[in-house]
């Protein structure tokens, strides 16, 4: 790995998010090779490579999941708004407030209903004002796009909705805790295209307030939604460039002949 | 022949063998019903001439009096039941969350295999283990003594229940939980097992309903009584018990309070559960 094409170009001045040379394990497996990256603020940054390139698994090291799989080992650091989330005394559950994220699969928690799912974050951390939890609640569905189709049901059981309102459930959910950064490991590849579309669309109003941390296996997803892209392979970033170039003048060999198709 | 014949023909025995497998399976489901009906059907058409207030009011009367009811036994069920649960839910619930949300605990196959062996030992070993624990060293027997039997044989069948039910719920909604900013212990109480209660629910019943038939382990710790209970550390009566006792006596008129007393016992644990289901019913996600 040559270090040049590692860093952010143009390089980012400010970022809200920095992880320094990552690297992730499982048990002997090394799954994440000294990756560095900055991310920009109020931005959508995509995370592309095939099957296996370690994206995942470096998503989840931005907001210490990574950690909770037996056998998972982290080094490096990583900065949010200048602080080591992996600073001695540093609370995991402190780090994942502020780093929220979505998940492959829709995934309402069970037998809470639609409204219960959204607040659930601050309901489990003890707030009990009904005004603040009802004005969270239509705060963060109306951000996921979802206000509209639910705001009569608000009682229903949050599994009753079909897939692609689940998963906007459960971006209102990360959304209702107010993260600044968002986390979404493939949040549309469990989705129809329709759904998949409402997403992506999503994407762009989100930035406004929060900074997205995406992973995708849909390269014209990252290319449509996306600020800047980070093309992983074989566990190394090989490449991090604004979407817009890198999917039209790659400097990597690799990223060119993976964009092009050529492989993954 | 041509193509069609052939299809033709595998689709006639195909719908034959359809419907002879569809036959046999609704035989097996009947065969395995059939008992239930009978069992219900005989027990009320024998129970029922017996069943009046005094039943559930009175205490057994002497032989040869007439009237008289199995109160003390009711009571004594309600008594053993009750306090057995007490203490065997929470520890089987417990034990199960373990096993489920712990499994990779250095622990957890210990407490497995510890758990399977107690749910495989004949319950009226586990009356002689209350026995020496309790009615031994107090000098007695006692409803502690058969609550703490009751509780034992309770806690595998809650912690076996309880940890498949809970091995259903998906990884991805504990790391849900998790990248919401929720510690582990909210995250597995009140996202993993409260969204899981009536599956927990339904097994603490089934706990419960085998519990409250339970008579061998209470012969040598809770024993029993013609008295209504004394508290804890007396011996006292239980319908399982008073129905063995009685059903095997030469006197028409206790056998008779026996069928009524199998008749209370069989309906008290259908509505347990049915009222189970009831509630539960319409919370299922």
């Amino acid at each position: 790995m040559t270090p040049a094409t590692n860093a952010a170009k143009p390089p980012i001045p400010e970022p809200i998010l920095s992880a320094k040379d990552v690297n992730a394990y499982f048990n002997a497996f090394h799954a994440v090779r000294g990756v560095s990256l900055d991310v920009e603020p109020n931005s959508v940054t995509a995370l592309i490579g095939p099957s296996g390139c370690g994206k995942s698994t470096f998503l989840r090291t931005l907001n210490r999941l990574h950690e909770e799989i037996p056998g998972a080992r982290f080094e490096g650091e990583v900065t949010l708004e200048g602080e080591n989330i992996y600073g001695r005394g540093m609370d995991p559950v402190q780090v994942r407030r502020k780093i929220g994220m979505v998940f492959q699969k829709p995934n309402p928690f069970p037998s809470l209903s639609i409204y219960e799912n959204v607040v659930v974050g601050l309901t489990l951390a003890g707030v009990k004002d009904r005004r603040l939890l009802d004005e969270t609640a239509e705060r963060a569905l109306k951000h996921s796009a979802l206000w509209d189709e639910v705001k009569d049901k608000l009682r229903a059981p949050g599994t009753s909705l079909s897939g692609g309102q689940q998963q906007r459930l459960c971006i209102a959910r990360a959304l209702a805790v107010k993260p600044p950064v968002i986390l979404m490991d493939e949040p549309t590849s469990a989705l129809d295209p329709i759904s998949t579309a409402r997403i992506e669309e999503l994407l762009g109003e989100l930035k406004k307030e929060v900074t997205v941390v995406i992973v995708t296996h849909n390269m014209q997803q990252a290319a449509r939604c996306s600020d800047r892209t980070a093309f992983f392979f074989m566990g190394e970033l090989v490449e991090y460039d604004r979407s817009t170039r890198l999917f039209t003048n790659p400097q990597d060999k690799r990223t060119e002949q993976y964009i092009t198709g050529r492989f993954g | 022949m041509t193509f069609q014949d052939v299809y033709a023909k595998l689709d006639a025995r195909r719908t034959i063998v359809n419907r002879l497998m569809l036959g046999l399976l609704g035989l097996a489901s009947l065969v395995a019903i059939l008992p239930l009906v009978f069992v219900l059907y005989y027990v009320v058409h024998r129970g029922i001439q017996g069943l009046n207030l005094s039943f559930f009011t009175q205490l057994p009367k002497p032989v040869g009096e007439t009237g008289g009811g199995l109160g003390n036994a009711v009571l004594g069920t309600l008594v053993l039941v009750g306090l057995g649960s007490a203490v065997g839910v929470p520890i089987g619930i417990a034990s199960g969350v373990f096993l489920s949300e712990f499994k990779r605990s250095r622990f957890a196959p210990w407490l497995r295999s510890a758990v399977e062996l107690l749910a495989g030992v004949p319950s009226i070993i586990l009356g002689i283990f209350a026995y020496a624990v309790l009615v031994v060293p107090l000098h007695g027997f006692s409803a502690a003594a058969g609550a703490l039997a009751l509780a034992i044989i309770l806690i595998p069948t809650v912690a076996k229940t309880t940890e498949e039910v809970l091995k259903l719920v998906p990884d991805h909604i504990r790391e849900a939980g998790l990248g919401l900013g929720l510690p582990r212990w909210k995250v597995i109480l009140r996202i993993v097992v409260y969204g899981s209660r009536s599956g927990i629910l339904t097994g603490v019943m089934l706990g419960v309903a085998r519990i409250s038939g339970e008579s061998a382990p209470l012969l040598f710790t809770a024993l029993n009584s013609q008295y209504w209970p004394r508290g804890l550390l007396a011996p006292i009566s239980s319908l399982p018990v008073q129905i063995y006792t009685y059903a095997i006596s030469p006197f028409d008129d206790w056998t008779q309070l026996a069928w009524t007393g199998s008749m209370v016992l069989v309906l008290f644990v259908l509505v347990a559960n049915l009222l189970m289901r009831a509630i539960l019913g319409g919370k299922k996600a």
